[in-house]
């Protein structure tokens, strides 16, 4: 079921105007940023259907940099957003694109800083909720009902073990996983969603383990 | 876990519970919270609704100047004349706009099911509590009833403007809160899905067309209708009318009619009144493109 909880229904508490095109996209920017592990030093935006046609109208943008920033739903700084990113330093690029998605509010973000870079989708489902749909180029589906770890490792025997083990000595349970990799042999992803948030000792651990490139976590 | 009204609707009865107290277990149960937990959790989305409608009746004004002050208006109008639609009615259309004039002007509000609609459930909330005097925990139950429902239709159908046009936003929050109300004035749990159904049957087809994009014309005014609606499906559900089309067929009906609008219908601010010379004029003057 997409929604299981009266609270994806009434709430969230948001600043306004749109909770798929506001509240959606700043929990989309947010997921971003959690992924990545830190604030970003720039962005490209891309956007799609609705999200590609409304934006202005409905905040999108100044949303979706909130997230960036690090704002809940509510945070009444929000429309404000854009300009705070930009006095920090991160350097924000919409582009309105007109493919053809599967949902009529979707997002393309590449994120990154000197290090690193990071690409996801996400697409907003209506009243606030969103899935991210893609990670790196790897298909998944994370519905930010349960906590979550994502573990990019190399895929090899073993990997899977080695995690799976770390998590039963803490006595964590696993409702969902799925694995995917773009090649044999090749990068690969975990998604795992959990019953229980993942202590952050917890995922030190996990990356210690063999293979393991990164570790992003996300909390329910 | 229920997945449809009739089963929802089944639990109750069986159960011997009002649609709010199936609503309360399933949600303790799922996020392994107690009852403190959850009704404090609700309690904090009541009071963003409150502050949000006292807001409003300061008097607001989007950034763009399109909506704004018509809550107070409604107010003023009330105390000086005597409506014709009724007080309570009124009051609830005045507390609706004002909600969402509020969410327009980009101030805190608790989305229900979404912030282009969340007026309806609220400014019912508010104008139904002067006659029927609830509690805080009856007030804090009826957000649980309008939630159970809304789950069933988010699940089955769509809660979003964008995936299935107006019907799935100011349709579904109509229909809510005629289900929260019905359960509010004593109602059954068969009532409730009665009303629900007599909302939701009277919204099928509305489209989602924000002038420039922007949720904020037709929007604030659909909030008021929405509203007014519910109130009306309650009553007629509490007198002991019917909907000949059982609740969840009708979510179905919703369900395809979605699927059928073209996207120039479901918020892109392409078709319907943003297509009016007068919805092309105000985005060119907002924007200063043209259409």
């Amino acid at each position: 079921m997409k929604y299981n909880s009266v609270f994806d229904i009434i709430g969230p508490v948001m600043v306004g105007p749109s909770s798929s095109h506001t509240a959606g996209a700043a929990r989309i920017g947010l997921a971003a940023r959690n992924l990545f592990g830190r604030q970003p030093k720039w962005a490209k935006i891309h956007l799609y259907g609705s999200f590609a046609k409304t934006y202005q109208g409905h905040g999108t943008d100044f949303a979706l940099a909130g997230g960036l920033l690090g704002f809940p739903t509510e945070d009444t700084r929000m429309s404000k957003a854009l300009q705070i990113a930009k006095e920090e330093g991160i350097h924000i690029e919409f582009f309105e694109d007109s493919s053809k998605t599967d949902h009529p509010n979707t997002v393309r973000l590449i994120i990154g800083d000197e290090e690193d870079s990071l690409e996801i989708v996400g697409i907003s489902i209506g009243g606030g909720k969103v899935e991210i749909t893609e990670l790196n180029g790897f298909a998944l589906r994370l519905s930010g009902n349960h906590p979550a770890i994502l573990i990019m490792h190399n895929d090899r025997f073993g990997a899977i073990a080695s995690v799976t083990k770390i998590l039963a000595k803490y006595e964590i349970n696993i409702g969902h996983m799925e694995v995917n990799r773009k090649d044999v042999g090749k990068e690969a992803l975990m998604v795992i969603e959990t019953d229980q948030n993942v202590a952050d000792d917890i995922l030190l651990e996990l990356k210690e383990s063999e293979h393991i490139i990164q570790i992003a976590k996300i909390v329910s | 876990m229920f997945r449809t009204v009739k089963e929802l609707v089944e639990i109750a009865e069986k159960e011997n519970l009002l649609i709010s107290e199936v609503m309360i277990r399933q949600e303790m149960d799922i996020k392994n919270k107690t009852r403190e937990e959850v009704f404090a959790e609700m309690e904090r989305n009541l009071q963003v609704m409150e502050k949000a409608v006292e807001d409003s009746l300061k008097g607001v004004q989007s950034v763009t100047g399109l909506t704004g002050g018509d809550a107070v208006k409604i107010q003023t109008y009330m105390q000086d004349s005597t409506p014709l639609s009724g007080h309570l009615m009124l009051d609830a259309v005045s507390k609706a706009m004002g909600t969402n004039e509020v969410n327009a002007a980009m101030g805190v509000i608790c989305a229900t099911p979404t912030a282009g609609s969340a007026g309806v459930v609220p400014g019912t909330l508010f104008a139904v509590k002067e006659q029927l005097k609830p509690t805080r925990e009856q007030m804090i139950r009826y957000l649980f009833t309008a939630g159970a429902f809304g789950l069933v239709v988010a699940n089955n159908a769509f809660i979003s403007g964008a995936a299935g046009g107006c019907q799935a936003e100011v349709g579904s929050a109509g229909a809510m809160a005629s289900a929260a109300i019905v359960e509010m004035a004593g109602g059954t749990p068969q009532a409730s899905a009665e009303a629900f159904a007599m909302t939701l049957k009277n919204m099928l087809g509305l489209v989602c067309d924000p002038v420039a994009g922007l949720v904020e014309v037709p929007c604030v005014k659909r909030n008021a209708g929405g509203s007014a609606l519910a109130i009306v499906s309650a009553d007629m559900a509490l007198a002991g009318v019917v909907s000949r089309i059982p609740c969840d067929e009708v979510i179905g009906a919703m369900y395809r009619i979605g699927k059928q609008m073209p996207s120039s219908l479901r918020e892109t601010g392409e078709g319907g009144l943003a297509d009016t010379p007068t919805g092309r004029f105000l985005k060119e003057k907002i924007f200063g493109t043209t259409v």
